[in-house]
């Protein structure tokens, strides 16, 4: 009988254009071993290429790399966006942490996948609307850009992979990251509990 | 053997591209198995309630902490070819407080942002957009903020360094902090959710 339901319920789906699996999503894994797990990719790329993981340097390569698609002369002029794009003799996209970030996205899949996770929605709180929710979602997102580009990079390239290699600014700007958030959370929280 | 690999000229170019996907696949499949593709527990941190960004971020730091410096200390890698960046620290500590604002406004990192996507999360894909914004209003506006974004240059400086102890007492405090750290997440959470139940009864 619950096999049957689950085939309906299923057929139903699938009816609505859903093409995720929907089974019972699973719980998360224990912090300390996820923990222990990132420890140890942040150590191989340590290991291996003699540097840590990043994020928003991808996007930063991204930008620079549109910018100069765009408006060419403007991008050359700027040294923000020269030290992304290079000197022209390699492609600007042909960088260690675009390709990092494309494994990124795979690894999130596939992990999500595994644990019947992937599910298309938006993530907020009950007392807030998705329009707004998005609305903050892009100003987070622009501020986030905005630190990340002053403090030379975001949690995954300055907290994580400079706070192991015990760097000042590393640890100085994990601070400012906590004491940012917990400052802010009291004025943002109709978006979250 | 010598590492870190690349450094020693073990493969080129394109090999590191590929080694880069395959680190960035362990790299989001880890986030992803923490909950970090969901912006609810992400947040959860600022409000108490679940402190898995700081646990798994401290877990992570001081498993890679203690792995450089073992390698280190018996001979396997040489420290000084490791890239660390410059401290430049007032940028550092005004970025570092606009990223923490961000991060509790848009409920996202760049990292997780990137997992939230793959796992469908249509907020994550405004997030990267906004992020991607940000880069270019710093980008167009960075003649006028150059002088700063280069002011307090420190130099390559570690806290070994900077308060003049030994490497090994670093690892040491930074691991003690940790437990620290721990120990009152957990007390932490199993505050407010005794409080949450005493509001629900």
């Amino acid at each position: 009988m619950t096999s049957l339901t689950k085939i309906l319920t299923h057929a139903f789906e699938k009816h609505e254009g859903h093409v995720h699996i929907k089974t019972e999503a699973k719980p998360y894994s224990n912090p300390y071993l996820v923990g222990i797990g990132l420890g140890l990719v942040l150590l191989a790329a340590f290991v291996i290429m003699g540097r840590g993981l990043g994020a928003s340097g991808a996007i930063s390569t991204l930008v620079a790399a549109g910018v100069d698609k765009v408006a060419p002369s403007h991008a050359a002029g700027n040294e923000f966006y020269k030290e992304y794009i290079g000197d022209g003799t390699t492609n600007p996209l042909k960088d260690w942490l675009v390709f990092e970030v494309i494994g990124v996205l795979v690894g999130g899949f596939l992990s999500g996948t595994l644990a019947g996770r992937v599910k298309k929605g938006i993530e907020k709180g009950p007392r807030i609307s998705s329009r707004k929710r998005l609305f903050y979602a892009f100003i987070g997102g622009g501020l986030m850009g905005w630190g990340a580009k002053l403090a030379r990079g975001c949690t995954s390239g300055q907290a994580l992979s400079g706070g192991a290699l015990l760097n000042l600014g590393s640890w100085a700007f994990m601070m400012m990251v906590f004491a940012g958030g917990y400052a802010a959370a009291y004025f943002i929280r109709r978006q979250w509990i | 053997m010598n590492s870190p690999f690349f450094k020693f000229n073990y493969f080129g170019m394109d090999v590191s591209l590929i080694l880069a996907f395959a680190i960035g696949i362990g790299f989001g499949f880890a986030l992803e198995r923490g909950g970090f593709g969901s912006a609810k527990i992400l947040a959860a941190q600022f409000y108490f309630t679940n402190m898995r960004v700081l646990k798994v971020m401290f877990t992570a730091i001081v498993t890679a902490m203690l792995g450089v410096y073992f390698l280190s200390v018996f001979g396997f890698m040489d420290l000084s070819l490791i890239y660390i960046g410059n401290t430049y620290i007032l940028p550092q500590v005004v970025g570092g407080l606009v990223l923490g604002i961000g991060f509790v406004v848009g409920g996202y990192c760049p990292g997780t942002s990137v997992v939230s996507v793959s796992t469908g999360k249509i907020d994550g894909l405004v997030y990267l957009a906004g992020v991607a914004a940000g880069i270019f209003v710093f980008g167009e506006m960075f003649p006028l903020i150059k002088n700063f974004y280069s002011s307090t240059d420190m130099g390559s400086l570690t806290l070994p360094q900077f308060f003049n102890m030994s490497y090994g007492f670093i690892v040491f405090l930074v691991v003690i902090m940790a437990l620290g750290a721990f120990a009152a997440a957990e007390w932490g959470e199993k505050k407010m959710a005794a409080k949450k139940s005493e509001a629900n009864s």
